[in-house]
């Protein structure tokens, strides 16, 4: 399989509300040599659907897996829960021969049929185990080494850990903070960092998840982190997004910047703010900016 | 918190037991190892939910599955509490996959009682309409043109329209009943 060219599986919530997210990611990712194929067709990876029907959530992720087997090209996710829903399934499938037949059946319906040929891959793995840290140091031409930030990785790129395969420890991964790090900015230990955004559940409940995430934005605040830092989108809406909601329902200031990974890199390897899109915050980070030009 | 409540013993009736419940769920994918379940508690301790919600409690789920209280568990809207996150699946001592068990729940809840939260349907009903699971509008399109960025993929809707219906979810959302909120 090539090197440095992968499909870019989107998924939805990226286009639908986080443009940032993606703009950003292919900025960075373009100077670093990684080629993108866009999808040919697209269905929904089949995360939120699996509460409500297991079988409908494999036959859309395997879908999309046999779609990248007719490409030949490993999948490049940029949000946690379509890597682990794909990912998941491809390794379920790859190991189950009962479930295999089974989804194969479906898809045969389709005329699909999956071979389990090619890998599923989050941005996080791409850069730390494709391109590599020495690579990622060479283009970095403005460290931020003014920057003293904090990350949440999120749970769906390390758990479960059965299905991961990565090699990041679940109880203490190292892979997102090692990244922040080749920016030159400080990344911070704070308190809880493993501890799910709650987004998920938002659309059944959303006392806990406000709950939750208030918790958070208090541990990363004690820890006076400039900013938070992302690498799916439905964390990052949980923590900018509602972060004014949650700072008026508990009467608390948080003003903590959540920026996309890829935008602390690409401010790092020296592109302009707005090339990055950091103007769409919701959270200003006209401060941490100021530290850093 | 549930810490100042005073404690009632729930009381259980033997005609509410459905002893066979436990052995056609560990059948289910992702629920095959709840006889393992040895009341440690270990994932009501590690799972944030619990720690925000006065109901939610995986390893009561655990306890009324090898109970058999079927009834129960299905109308039980605190199922659609657990965020998937996966701890309890990476803590569990026994291997049991208490997320894998929650969803096999939820799906028998949506397929015997057919009953889901309305936001499933929602979701359900933009995948089936857009192929995405957010109507992405016409204005995000064309600001993406402005931006230089690729159009989006299409949607293959007539293959989206059959998987719904070979895996039997398009007459479900037809007949579902929805309910909204979840209360913690
Ligand atoms: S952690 Fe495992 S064994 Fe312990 S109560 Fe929960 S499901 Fe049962
Ligand atoms: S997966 Fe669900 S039950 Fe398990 S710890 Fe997370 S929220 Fe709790």
């Amino acid at each position: 399989m090539p090197g440095l060219r992968y499909l870019l599986f989107l998924g939805c919530v990226i286009p639908y509300r986080l443009s940032s997210y993606e703009i950003s990611a292919r900025k960075v990712l373009e100077k670093l040599g990684v080629e993108l194929v866009e999808m040919p067709e697209f269905n929904c990876c089949g995360f939120p659907m699996d509460p409500i029907n297991h079988d409908l959530m494999l036959t859309l992720a395997t879908r999309n897996l046999c779609l990248a087997e007719k490409q030949n090209l490993n999948i490049l996710t940029l949000c946690n829960g379509c890597f682990s829903i794909l990912n998941e399934t491809n390794k379920m499938l790859e190991g189950d021969k009962e479930l295999r037949e089974k989804t194969n059946g479906y898809l045969k319906e389709i005329g699909m049929e999956f071979k389990g040929t090619i890998k599923v891959k989050h941005l996080v793995h791409v850069l730390a185990e494709d391109v590599g840290f020495e690579k990622i140091k060479d283009a970095v031409k403005n460290p931020l080494t003014n920057l003293h930030v904090a990350q949440h990785g999120g749970c769906h790129i390390v758990r479960p850990a059965k299905y991961l395969g990565h090699g990041d420890d679940p109880e203490n991964p190292t892979m997102l903070k090692n990244l922040v790090r080749l920016t030159g900015a400080e990344c911070l230990n704070y308190m809880d960092e493993t501890e799910c955004c709650g987004n998920p559940i938002i659309g059944v409940n959303e006392d806990v998840p406000f709950q939750m995430a208030r918790e958070k934005l208090g541990h990363v605040k004690a820890v006076k982190a400039q900013a938070l830092i992302t690498v799916c989108p439905f964390c990052h809406m949980m923590y900018d997004l509602n972060q004014p909601r949650i700072e008026r329902n508990f009467n608390e200031k948080f003003g903590i910047p959540v920026l996309h990974y890829t935008q602390l890199l690409g401010l790092a390897m020296g592109f302009p703010p707005e090339e990055l899109v950091l103007n769409e915050l919701r959270v200003k980070p006209a401060e941490l900016l100021s530290q850093i030009s | 918190m549930s810490e100042t409540q005073e404690y009632t013993p729930t009381i259980i009736k033997a005609e509410e037991l459905d002893p066979k419940f436990k052995y056609k769920l560990s059948k289910m994918p992702g629920a095959e190892k709840l006889m393992l379940c040895f009341q440690c508690g270990t994932c009501t301790a590690d799972c944030p939910i619990s720690r925000f919600s006065d109901f939610y409690r995986p390893r009561k789920i655990a306890r009324m599955v090898q109970l058999g209280l079927k009834d129960r568990l299905l109308s039980d809207d605190a199922l659609w509490l657990c965020s998937t996150c996966f701890t309890c699946v990476d803590h569990c001592p026994q291997g049991v996959e208490i997320a894998g068990i929650v969803r096999v729940l939820r799906n028998l809840t949506v397929r015997e009682k057919g009953v889901m939260p309305i936001v499933f349907k929602e979701l359900a009903s933009n995948i089936l309409r857009t192929g995405y699971v957010y109507q992405i509008p016409e204005s995000r399109h064309k600001r993406r043109e402005m931006q230089g960025l690729p159009t989006l993929p299409k949607p293959n809707l007539e293959d989206v329209k059959k998987m719904f219906r070979i895996t039997g979810s398009s007459g479900i959302l037809e007949t579902v009943q929805t309910f909204d909120k979840v209360k913690s």
